[in-house]
């Protein structure tokens, strides 16, 4: 990928992580927590999107994050204080930010009404004045005006800077009219100049700057002379190591704009004192500085040359010496000339050591003091050797993780059949081949696993999603909810994770919209105005559980009966009980709002939530107190890669059906079975006529249907909620398979849903319940006859 | 030799971004994701030049500047400040702690790399 591309798309993904960050931050905010950290986190997060964001050239979103992040510094800062409303708006902030960001993610548009009124919510929390001053006056428009924000996005390009427009220094002019040694030449010379004095002050060199590097970055700009004072040196005993005494005098040809030039000084112009004249085409006058221009030529050397004559003499005489002060040598002047006979070298040594030791001391205490912990980590990291600056975690391609699934998938079918042999060559098991495979097993089984918990992830990536949606509805629906999260953490496999998440908003909306009662009703009825709602996932028996309960009416179940009666879902005189009255909800085609909101789903109700869930080889339940609330749950298998299956046989052919669909087995007895039109057999469970499918008919194994009473019935659930007898000749076990798509090495065929290979070597097929089922029930003709596999 | 560049950045975007235009420019590059790291990465395997963001968690950028120029074997490295163009006040009081130039964000590769040659030898 371009390495544009790709760093753009880390930019999302880490945008991903900073709104969940903000999001935490805010709701912990929402809870009253002024904690500076958390505000300051917030504030990072929303500035880091901002930062990102203009690299990218992304405008609305720089826009919107520049406004918020204004208010979140305003808050930081402590002029803004915290308060429920305060914390409201910023939560609204921070969903706007989020489509902000997955509009430029799609390259799609923003809501811009919503975007208007959020800034001047945003802007309301500020004083108008104060809002002004910050430049977060919005026009009419309702576009704040880009020069307000004093933040110009530039693309990454590799293009140079275009370069300022020459602005007209009136000081220099004025400087060089009072500069007698510059003589007054015509203005309009052939080839113009700067002459610039500039003199460092010790500040510049504590800042690690060197006076070389301008005057390499000056040379670039043009052919320069320089020139170097050292007037300003004082004798030996006098100097510091520490403070600055020279001057430099540059003569740059070319004609450069005074802002190119001014730029090279960019970083230390507030430390030095710099004069820059305008010159024309006279090198000897620039050069008459000093009395007749002899005297500071001879002491002209590549300015370059003077800190590094002072280096190489430092490190002579104090060999011993920190590299510190020796790559601090720039601050400290060259040698004075004036006086090379009085040159004292104990002197100079003392005086080196000295200095050195100086800055030892200084710089030794602050950081001993700073933090003891820190300097036991930099050991460590120091003895742990260059790989230091590593993270605790590294990201992978989805793909990558998916590959080495299947390969482990293949290695586990692989040793159950090696193990298999091996158990049919009649070797002992003892032996020592028997002994290693057991081995090799347990080791398969445990890379099995460790390879699933790569793919394992938390359930907070669907949970983060909530509070927003929570929000949401309970502002269109006009109730106070509060939600609560619990188990954020437990993991379960990523594509599972993926399909969780449009169950769980479907129960969360219908919680809200259909569970929990108005405020007035709520107080009416002695409870808080705020109704709560739980979500939870947990680990219960080699599944997830994910929960959703409300504190709101319960289930009314006198009126779920009456329109499950109304709509002929059950007989008028049926007898149920309350359990299996709460489950009504369930069965396609029934809802219990008459005006379908847009709110709990567009039209469907809970038995598409209850589909889609099956769709995972999960369950849905309901428990209802009236009065009290409602909770559901759902369970769900950890991982959509293996699967829990009974592996039986038809027609001399392995099958595996589903765990999560079977319902019982029995052995059908021959008063029980039934033929409707002298064809299509149903067979009376428990008093329900179900309909019993000759598994081996059904996929074209065979023509002649299998005597019943020779047989095992086992009854299955499909999806929808059908229920259908399978007919098979024996069932051989229950064991966990590996998945293998049929889409993806054969092609889609009716009624199969996948395959797995079997310890044998053999391949065995996964029966399609949910399509076994519904073609039963539909009446249609016997799919036609198929290859065997 | 090429020069080291010390990256200290809480924000991966940025860090890469940095790391691409570096790389490319011929540095070699090592990164830290906050204050505290960047001295740790700092002191185990010095750099040439430290870049370094401003608003990090745990320790922000002007602590880099002051635990930087506390250190006596990395006193006078140079220290460039990534900084907005509206914070104005921030590149002060960064020069004020010691910075030795700033970068105005958002930049580009050219601009990084005039910024590290004014300051590195």
């Amino acid at each position: 990928m371009d390495p544009f591309e790709s760093i753009k798309a880390t930019f999302f993904q880490e945008c991903e992580e900073l709104l969940t960050d903000m999001e935490s931050g805010l709701l912990a905010m929402e809870q009253g927590d002024d904690d500076s950290e958390t505000v300051n986190a917030v504030f990072r997060a929303v500035h880091s999107v901002k930062g990102g964001a203009g690299a990218f050239g992304l405008e609305e979103l720089i826009r919107f994050a520049h406004v918020f992040e204004t208010v979140l510094d305003e808050m930081r800062s402590g002029r803004l204080a915290l308060s429920d409303e305060v914390a409201k708006v910023l939560l609204r902030a921070s969903d706007v930010l989020a489509d902000h960001v997955a509009a430029a993610r799609s390259g799609g548009g923003v809501d811009e009404g919503r975007t208007v009124s959020m800034i001047a919510d945003l802007q309301g929390l500020i004083d108008h004045e104060r809002a002004n001053e910050l430049g977060l006056n919005v026009h009419g428009d309702g576009s704040a005006a880009e020069e307000d924000f004093g933040f110009v996005p530039v693309v990454l390009s590799l293009d140079e800077p275009a370069a300022e427009a020459p602005e007209t220094d009136i000081a220099a002019l004025l400087s060089a009219a009072a500069e007698p040694s510059v003589a007054a030449e015509a203005p309009e010379a052939a080839t113009p100049a700067w002459k610039v004095i500039f003199r460092p002050r010790a500040e510049m060199y504590a800042k690690a700057n060197e006076s070389a590097l301008v005057l390499r970055e000056l040379a670039r700009l043009g052919e320069v002379e320089v020139s170097l004072d050292t007037s300003g040196v004082p004798a030996l005993d006098q100097l510091s190591a520490e403070a600055a005494y020279l001057t430099w005098t540059i003569r740059l040809s070319g004609d450069r704009s005074e802002a190119e030039v001014r730029d090279v000084f960019e970083f230390v112009e507030d430390d030095c004192d710099l004069t820059m004249v305008r010159v024309g085409d006279a090198p000897e006058r620039v050069a008459a500085d000093g009395p007749d221009g002899d005297a500071p030529a001879s002491a002209v050397e590549a300015a370059a040359a003077a800190p590094l004559d002072l280096a190489a003499l430092l490190a002579r005489v104090a060999p011993a010496a920190e590299p510190a002060p020796a790559a601090a040598a720039p601050a400290a002047p060259p040698a004075p000339s004036p006086a090379p006979a009085d040159l004292d070298v104990a002197g100079l040594i003392a005086l080196a050591e000295k200095a050195s030791q100086d800055h030892a001391q200084a710089a030794q205490s602050p950081v001993a003091r700073a933090d003891p912990k820190l300097d036991q980590k930099a050991e460590a990291r120091a003895a742990a050797g260059p790989a230091t600056a590593a993270t605790p975690t590294i990201r992978v391609d989805l793909d990558r993780v998916d590959r080495l699934i299947n390969a482990v998938g293949e290695l586990v079918i692989q040793q159950a059949m090696l193990s298999q042999r091996v158990f049919e060559s009649g070797l002992a098991r003892s032996s020592d081949v028997a002994l290693g495979l057991e081995d090799l097993e347990l080791l398969t089984r445990e890379i099995q696993d460790s390879v699933m918990a790569i793919r394992a992830q938390p359930v907070k990536s669907v949970f983060q999603r909530m509070p927003r949606l929570v929000r949401e509805v309970a502002e269109a629906v006009g109730k106070k909810v509060r939600l609560v999260m619990d188990g954020e953490n437990t993991e379960v496999d990523k594509t599972v994770i993926e399909r969780l998440s449009d169950p769980i908003t479907h129960m969360l909306r219908n919680a809200i919209d259909h569970g929990l009662e108005t405020p007035d009703e709520r107080e009416a009825g002695g409870k808080s105005a705020e109704g709560a709602v739980r979500l939870a996932a947990l680990h219960r028996g080699g599944r997830i559980v994910i929960e959703v309960q409300d504190d709101g009416r319960g289930i009314n179940r006198p009126r779920v009966r009456g329109i499950a009666v109304a709509k002929g879902l059950i007989a008028e005189d049926a007898v149920l009980s309350d359990d299996e009255i709460d489950n009504l909800i369930f069965l396609p085609g029934f809802s219990t709002v008459d005006v379908v909101s847009d709110i709990s789903g567009r039209g469907v109700g809970m038995d598409v939530v209850k589909r889609s869930i099956q769709a995972l080889g999960g369950r849905i339940s309901i428990t209802s107190e009236p009065g009290k609330g409602s909770k559901f749950s759902m369970s769900l298998p950890l991982t959509l890669a293996v699967l829990d299956g009974m592996v039986v046989s038809a027609a001399d052919q392995t099958l595996v059906a589903p765990l999560s669909n079977i319902v019982e087995s029995l052995t059908p007895r021959a008063e029980d079975v039934h033929l409707i039109g002298g064809r299509d057999a149903v067979i009376c469970i428990r008093d329900t006529f179900v309909p019993l499918i000759d598994v081996g008919v059904a996929l074209g194994f065979r023509d002649t249907p299998l005597p019943p009473t020779s047989g095992v019935a086992v009854l299955v659930e499909s999806e929808g909620g059908g229920k259908a007898a399978l007919l098979v000749e024996a069932i051989q076990g229950q064991r966990q398979v590996v998945i293998k798509s049929l889409e993806a090495n054969y092609q889609q065929i009716h009624g199969v849903a996948a395959a797995t290979i079997l310890g044998d070597g053999r391949v065995a097929l996964i029966l399609d319940v949910d399509a076994l089922v519904t073609t039963s029930r539909r009446k249609s003709p016997r799919i036609e006859k198929r290859m065997a596999v | 030799m090429s020069k080291t560049v010390l990256t200290i950045d809480d924000s991966r975007t940025m860090r890469e971004m940095l790391n691409m235009a570096l790389v490319q420019a011929g540095y070699r590059v090592i990164q830290a994701v906050d204050g505290v790291e960047g001295l740790e990465v700092l002191r185990a395997e010095g750099a040439d030049v430290v870049i370094t963001d401003i608003n990090m968690p745990r320790m922000d950028g002007f602590g880099v500047i002051e635990g930087v120029r506390a250190d006596p074997a990395h006193r006078a490295t140079p220290i460039l400040v990534l900084t907005t163009e509206s914070d104005a006040t921030k590149k002060e009081r960064a020069r004020c702690a010691g910075a030795t130039g700033w970068i105005v964000k958002p930049f580009n590769p050219a601009k990084l790399v005039e910024a590290i040659r004014r300051v590195a030898a």
